[in-house]
């Protein structure tokens, strides 16, 4: 499923980024935070502002044609050869991934195809295409890393964000056991199977803590609201954040251009 | 129309057309060429990771080491072939070291009560091994029949080192086996074993409970 | 058909998977076996495997299927061909109950009494045992795990260990109570006393009756993997054995079955290899003394040449049994095998037996993955699992008019409410004024958010709106 040879671009003056609809309407700090990473590595970022949402929830429903319909207007927001930057290894994975399929047979199957090559998980391009070099200013802590699964196998990235992690002198990063497991979010998942979910998600929680991790970075939202929430509702001592929030606010302030 | 045909109809007369023939590259089970040294290490660890016993010995030695096999297991009896020269030279050997000397000359009719529950000990030889896997091959023959190598608590195999192969693709290969096929070939890799009751190993579930492999150095 | 009517009352009704999982997962005794059991095998799989090129071995064992099945039609005329050549009698059957019928003819031609089994998923299928006992033939399970869940009366809930929903404890009570034997949870001797009470039963069986895990069309060879020697006593002792065995598990040559064995026994279980690879190639000759005087192959398509009409579902036909896909599943590690109601569980069940029984009655099975995708990056014939998940997900919703759904129940799932809001939500996403308008007042009012969000909420907090979107803050910022 990963892509057997990634080859990266080498360095872009633009980017488009892709903000997803999660992002947009819970963690929007986490896209800021994005923004700023690129824009101190000395990108421009263009945030089409015609953007809604991938279509994954329709698609893997099964709702196929509603998802072609969403997934469509997604298309025609990207004009410029630039890459296209994603806050998340799911609605990165849909793209890149499944667009392809999606629209094949279809007029749009060339043009798929085209913005699909062009798709990056954002801290994958940080690290692999920006080479970005991090300087922890924050207080020493502890963190665990919940690579959430499309990141892992559909984007290949599950190496990323342990070496961004590493390179923040006074994060302790350490590792749950079963890191690979799904955390049971799933999407529609959660909703059509609440106690496989709930279960799921309970013993990720568990290793977590286990683990001797007050809080958790994580590559995607879903991951993000589906294990922090339940450590809130059962009152556990974990508190999540979407990785490029952690990045930022450990590193904002230095080197940049803006901010 | 007999299902035969129904199904083969169904599979010629595919709704997608059709399909592409894949090329298969088998390089990835090829293994560096191993001398018999390195043959015979991994084979011996391959096997005793799963509860097989290999003794080292030579074309001389190899009764000496049955012998004595046999007698710390206090084994009443022993199974040999009719015809093969192991059979022959145990026979011809009269030791009063070895125990009794059982020979399968006759269909299993005649006296399958008496194998299952009487043998004590099984003797075969062996097609050569599989160093990767630890693995003995056996095509069972008139003279040495399949049961030999199953139905004993205890199956002693003898196995020229000079005859073991790298690899199962290798052994195939080098033995033509696409040629022809026995009515039984086996690979045979330890002694017969569960883990059906919770996970936990036990040996000589329906098979032997020991194997044994005299390596003829 | 009365004769199929009959041989089906007795199903698990799959659409149950809700209840069954939940049953399940308040089960301490369950969830503890099936974690402990698949942390293991996972464990075991992954040092198996190591010093090999994985995932040059993976494409190998997926072309090596792939040939296959791409000749299908040709591997099984001359696999029946080089069998009959060899002595063996090869049978076709349509679906599972003609398969069984094959099986009573040739049991009753032999005024066979007593059958005697090694483990084969294809008989599970068939419910061949309790076809057998109907006719007033006694069929009993020879591998220890089959051989526990049939005195208990259950199903395999793995489908390479069947057992493994119980535990030591459980097995002794049952071993005593059905066998007499004494109550100990030494499991050496509970394995001693099975052997013995099972030497007598492959001593006196008229039929042995197994599956087949490859077969071999340039030399006519059937090929068996197992542990216990079950399968060879099976296949050995009594005068007749019948293999059963889906079409689509023929191979071209012998030099393939070099490729799979390397991939099926380290996935299945760790193993390097299983202690026998028996394989079969003929009844016994004139001279020879010992091994069937009769050997049969039932070929059994129930609903497989289905599936190779489609392009994506052929990729099903791949599979070579490993349990793979279950032992890395996390939520067949939660429920185990027993909730689906199905032959196959997880993954590989999910997305195989629709076509079996149907996409209505199997409507649940689809949905049931988070689609986390850890199937389809461990199978060893790359089988791309979750794609088909969602390939069947569309098909129980008739969700593509581009490509029409095929699968025989297909759309069972639809509900018009479902499908309004999905048409609702592609409406307001696909309109982007409205979605920015929409999710702008959303966050405006983000304080009348309910607490409490169905399902979601009874495991976790409600997801908070931000105050402003990030269409807004880009806005701000001028961007």
């Amino acid at each position: 499923m990963v892509d057997p040879i990634k080859v990266y671009p080498s360095k872009p003056a633009k980017v488009y980024f892709y903000g997803t609809c999660l992002v947009d309407l819970l963690y929007p700090d986490a896209g800021i935070a994005g923004v700023e990473l690129l824009e101190r590595e000395g990108i421009e970022v263009l945030f089409p502002r015609n953007q809604t949402c991938c279509g994954q929830p329709a698609y893997t429903s099964g709702y196929h044609d509603q998802a072609r319909s969403v997934a469509r207007a997604q298309l025609d927001l990207f004009p410029g050869d630039w890459p296209i930057v994603v806050p998340s290894g799911s609605c990165g994975g849909m793209m890149r991934k499944h667009y392809p399929a999606l629209f094949k047979d279809t007029t749009d199957e060339v043009k798929a195809a085209e913005v699909a090559g062009r798709v990056w998980e954002l801290t994958d391009f940080l690290l692999n295409v920006c080479h970005i070099k991090l300087e922890d200013l924050g207080e020493p802590t502890t963190v665990a890393m919940h690579t959430s699964c499309s990141a892992r196998r559909e984007m290949g990235v599950a190496e990323v964000g342990p070496k961004l992690l590493g390179q923040l002198k006074k994060v302790n990063l350490v590792e749950q056991i079963r890191p690979e497991e799904c955390c049971g979010f799933g999407g529609t998942f959660a909703i059509r199977h609440p106690e496989i979910s709930g279960a799921m998600v309970s013993e990720k929680v568990d290793t977590l803590v286990e683990a001797g991790a007050k809080q958790f970075v994580t590559t995607d939202c879903g991951c993000l609201m589906n294990i922090a929430g339940y450590a809130e509702k059962n009152q556990k001592p974990l508190e999540g954040q979407h990785i490029l929030s952690f990045l930022w606010a450990r590193t904002r302030g230095k080197g940049g251009q803006q901010s | 129309m007999s299902a035969r045909e129904t199904i083969l109809q169904r599979l010629r007369n595919r709704t997608g057309g059709e399909l592409t023939v894949p090329e298969c590259d088998f390089s990835v089970l090829e293994r560096p060429d191993w001398s018999t040294t390195e043959r015979v290490e991994r084979f011996e660890k391959m096997i005793e990771s799963v509860h097989g016993e290999v003794h080292h010995c030579t074309e001389d030695s190899w009764m000496d080491r049955l012998a004595e096999v046999l007698a710390t297991r206090g084994a009443r009896n022993l199974l040999v072939a009719k015809a093969h020269e192991i059979g022959q030279s145990l026979r011809s050997a009269d030791r009063n070291d070895l125990p009794e000397l059982l020979i399968y000359d006759e269909p299993i009719e005649s006296w399958q009560a008496h194998l299952f529950n009487e043998v004590d000990v099984s003797i075969t030889s062996t097609r050569g091994g599989i160093a990767e896997t630890g693995s003995l091959i056996l095509w069972p023959t008139v003279d040495e029949p399949r049961l030999m190598s199953l139905v004993a608590p205890v199956h002693i195999a003898i196995l020229k080192a000079s005859e073991l192969y790298t690899t199962f693709h290798e052994a195939m290969k080098a033995q033509n086996w696409a040629a022809g096929m026995p009515t039984n070939a086996l690979l045979i890799s330890g002694p017969s074993k569960t883990a059906d009751i919770e996970q936990t190993l036990a040996y000589g579930v329906h098979g032997p409970k020991e194997l044994i492999v005299l390596m003829i150095e | 058909m009365s004769e199929t009517a009959e041989h089906a009352d007795h199903h698990i009704d799959v659409k149950q998977f809700h209840p069954r999982a939940q049953a399940a997962i308040h089960n301490p005794k369950i969830r503890k076996n099936f974690r402990s059991a698949m942390d293991g095998l996972m464990a075991k799989r992954k040092a198996a495997f190591e010093g090999w090129d994985l995932e040059t071995l993976r494409d190998l064992g997926a072309n090596v299927r792939l040939r296959a099945l791409a000749n299908l039609p040709d591997l099984l005329e001359q696999l029946e061909n080089k069998l009959t050549e060899n002595g063996i009698k090869v049978h076709w059957a349509v679906d599972g109950d003609e398969a069984c019928r094959i099986v009573r003819d040739i049991c009753k031609a032999r005024d066979a009494i007593t059958v005697i089994k090694g483990k084969s998923m294809v008989s599970e299928e068939m419910e061949l045992n309790h076809y057998l006992e109907e006719q007033g033939i006694e069929a009993l399970e020879s591998d220890l795990g089959e051989y526990i869940v049939q005195l208990a009366g259950e199903t395999p809930s793995h489908i390479i260990m069947p057992a493994i929903h119980k535990n030591t404890g459980e097995i002794s009570k049952l071993l005593h109570e059905k066998t007499g034997t004494d109550l100990s949870n030494d499991v050496e001797y509970l394995t001693a006393s099975a052997r013995q009470q099972l030497r007598e039963k492959f001593m006196n069986a008229d039929v042995g009756v197994s599956g087949v895990n490859f077969a071999v069309a340039e030399t006519g060879t059937l090929c068996l993997v197992e542990n216990e020697g079950n399968g060879r006593m099976t296949t050995t002792v009594p005068p007749c054995h019948i293999a059963v065995t889906g079409i689509e598990k023929v191979v071209p040559g012998m030099e393939d079955v070099s490729a799979l064995l390397a991939l099926l026994t380290r996935s299945a279980t760790g193993q390097h290899i299983t202690t026998y690879f028996n394989m079969i190639s003929g009844p016994r000759k004139a001279e020879e003394l010992d091994g069937p005087e009769e050997v049969h192959l039932v070929l059994v398509d129930n609903g497989r040449s289905s599936i190779y009409q489609d392009d994506e579902l052929l990729d099903t036909l791949r599979c070579i049994r490993c349990g793979a896909c279950m032992n890395h599943c996390p939520v067949y590690t939660r429920v185990g095998g027993h909730a689906y109601g199905t032959t196959y569980p997880g993954p590989i069940g999910k997305i195989l037996m629709p076509h079996l029984i149907g996409l209505d009655e199997g409507r649940h099975l689809p949905s049931a993955s988070s689609l986390c995708g850890a199937c389809g990056e461990v199978c060893p014939v790359k089988i791309p699992i979750p794609d088909l998940l969602v390939r069947l997900r569309q098909e129980s919703v008739d969700g593509d008019r581009l490509h029409p759904a095929k699968v025989r129940g297909h759309g069972a799932k639809r509900s018009a409410m479902e499908a309004m809001i999905w048409k609702g939500w592609a409406w307001m996403h696909a309109s982007p004024g409205v979605y920015r308008f929409g999710t702008g007042v959303a966050s405006k009012l983000r304080a009348l958010q309910p607490a409490s969000a169905g399902a979601w909420t009874n495991y976790r907090t409600a997801p908070k709106l931000a105050a402003k979107t990030l269409h807004q803050r880009m806005k701000e910022r001028g961007q």
